[in-house]
């Protein structure tokens, strides 16, 4: 399948990139999830990667936060090679990489309140107590949740944990924004909701972002550039419209439900 | 001669699926061993680098520590009354009945009060433990960690094998004191003994050579307890299958290693005896 070149439209005018990936490859046993991708995101941008399940989307992203060793190939976030750093030089591009996991993974054992608390107060030590509780009231409501702030994981319902998720990542003011299948298991207009918090939130905080999703209302919404993953590499990539009406019969199906 | 072939090669395939499942167990041996111990040198190495978990360490020194005092002491109780009134006929036959409080002193404080803890410390924190991180992991909770630039080895491993390592001997050491006590509940069932007279005859039969070395094989199991739970929990697979199999593997495993240690620290204190 070719890759399509199809105009691009980014919504600053700002061309630096922010991540960087070369020639990327990861196999997981004899299994080759990845097989050579090449993506850029630039600064401000939102990226919708799409694909069939099992296509390395997550595996993608993971390996820009170093949680995923690829096997070739390069990683280069904030003008850092992520497979040469460790340390403290890692933790400062993890700091300014915030990643929402599908499941929210809040700390089942911690209060909402805990949950924001417990990076914030590790990664940036010159704060306060109520300089801290000042910064969790005001993304708790953000996200429109600071009723819950003393509440505990199991007593939110999914739409909520992805909210409550949300807001611990940007309380490290992230300049990058990984979401792993942000709206999954939610209700459409749930769904609904958390695209347009990840919008209002990519614009209030100015973050670049790369969304991994199946739910196309998202990317519609959410998209300055969709690329599409088949087989480990990127087939496809351009606009919502544009590749809504691609010739290629496969990209077009993506958008057709 | 069709059917002989058919069983030869029945036969065969047989032999080859049984040496395919040994060899498969072994290798999944052998990489266990080389896992526990990547994970054991980890340990140690992570343990000295700042910044140290002082608070997360406390945490888990009263989870352990306190939350399984009730358990160890009724065990204790129960361990110290049931040994003397089964060892109390043997010795009333020879008229060593006085003899009582020394010899299930120097049991207890020795060898019963030691393993018996440890086991059930095994099942209670052992698969707690397993079960704790190996849903933290499959919850993707231990990756929201490290890219939280949290680094979750020292958060969550550090800490609980060196709680183990420290209260797993104080619960001993409790056991021992509640063992005795329910010892001598159980002389008083047919004697009367005061309290101080019953310790008094108890101490006199141990030694210092008794308590350092059961002490000392006590950190060892509190070490093991702690090693095999959090890396059956850190390493178990995704899926929640794998969180009740981290627990299975952390309790079935303490377990085992607790007899090795016992069995290597009996030989030891011999040599040294």
């Amino acid at each position: 399948m070719q890759v399509q070149e199809l105009p691009i439209t980014i919504n600053n005018d700002l061309t630096k990139n922010v991540i960087q990936i070369k020639n990327l490859h990861k196999k997981f046993g004899n299994h080759e999830v990845l097989k050579g991708v090449n993506l850029t995101i630039n600064k401000g941008e939102n990226v919708v990667v799409l694909g069939k399940s099992g296509t390395g989307k997550s595996v993608l992203i993971k390996c820009i936060v170093g949680l995923v060793i690829p096997d070739e190939g390069e990683v280069i976030v904030l003008d850092k090679n992520v497979q040469n750093i460790r340390g403290k030089e890692l933790n400062n591009v993890r700091i300014k990489t915030g990643f929402l996991f599908q499941s929210a993974a809040l700390y089942d054992s911690m209060t909402v309140r805990e949950n924001l608390d417990f990076p914030l107060r590790r990664s940036f030590k010159h704060f306060s107590a109520k300089e801290r509780e000042d910064m969790i009231l005001e993304e708790l409501n953000d996200v429109g949740l600071s009723d819950a702030i003393d509440k505990m994981p199991s007593e939110l319902s999914g739409g909520m944990r992805k909210r409550i998720g949300l807001a611990r990542t940007l309380i490290l003011k992230p300049e990058i924004m990984l979401y792993d299948e942000p709206t999954t298991g939610l209700d459409t207009i749930t769904s609904k909701e958390i695209s347009e918090l990840i919008l209002a939130m990519q614009r209030k905080n100015k973050t670049s972002s790369i969304i991994i999703t199946h739910d196309m209302a998202c990317a519609k919404l959410t998209a300055d550039r969709i690329v599409i993953l088949k087989d480990g590499v990127i087939v496809a990539e351009g606009t919502y419209s544009s590749l809504e009406n691609s010739e290629d019969g496969w990209v077009r199906s993506f958008f057709n439900n | 001669m069709k059917g002989n072939v058919d069983t030869s090669i029945l036969l065969s395939d047989q032999k080859k699926s049984t040496k395919s499942v040994v060899a498969d167990y072994l290798k999944k041996v052998f990489a266990d061993v080389g896992g526990i111990t990547q994970f054991a040198m980890r340990f140690f190495k992570e343990m000295f680098l700042p910044p140290y978990e002082l608070k997360a360490f406390s945490i888990q020194c009263y989870k352990i520590g306190n939350k399984s005092l009730p358990l160890v002491g009724i065990t204790g109780f129960i361990m110290g009354l049931v040994l003397t009134l089964q060892a109390r006929p043997t010795l009333a036959e020879f008229g060593a009945e006085s003899w009582l409080p020394g010899m299930v002193a120097l049991s207890l404080i020795r060898e019963i009060a030691p393993v018996v803890t440890a086991l059930i410390c095994a099942g209670k924190i052992g698969s707690g433990i397993g079960a704790e991180l190996g849903s933290m992991k499959v919850t993707e909770q231990i990756d929201a960690m490290e890219v939280s630039a949290i680094n979750p080895f020292k958060y969550l491993v550090v800490t609980r094998i060196l709680a183990t390592t420290l209260m797993i001997p104080l619960l001993v050491l409790f056991a021992d004191g509640i063992g005795m006590f329910g010892a001598f509940v159980g002389v008083n069932i047919h004697d009367h003994v005061s309290l101080i007279r019953f310790f008094h005859h108890a101490i006199q039969k141990i030694a210092f050579i008794d308590i350092i070395p059961a002490t000392i094989k006590t950190i060892f199991f509190g070490f093991f307890i702690g090693l095999i739970g959090t890396y059956s929990g850190y390493t178990a697979d995704n899926g929640t299958e794998s969180v009740g199999k981290a627990a299975n593997t952390a309790v079935v495993m303490a377990s085992l290693t607790i007899f090795i240690v016992d069995m290597l620290a009996v030989q030891i204190i011999d040599l040294l005896h």
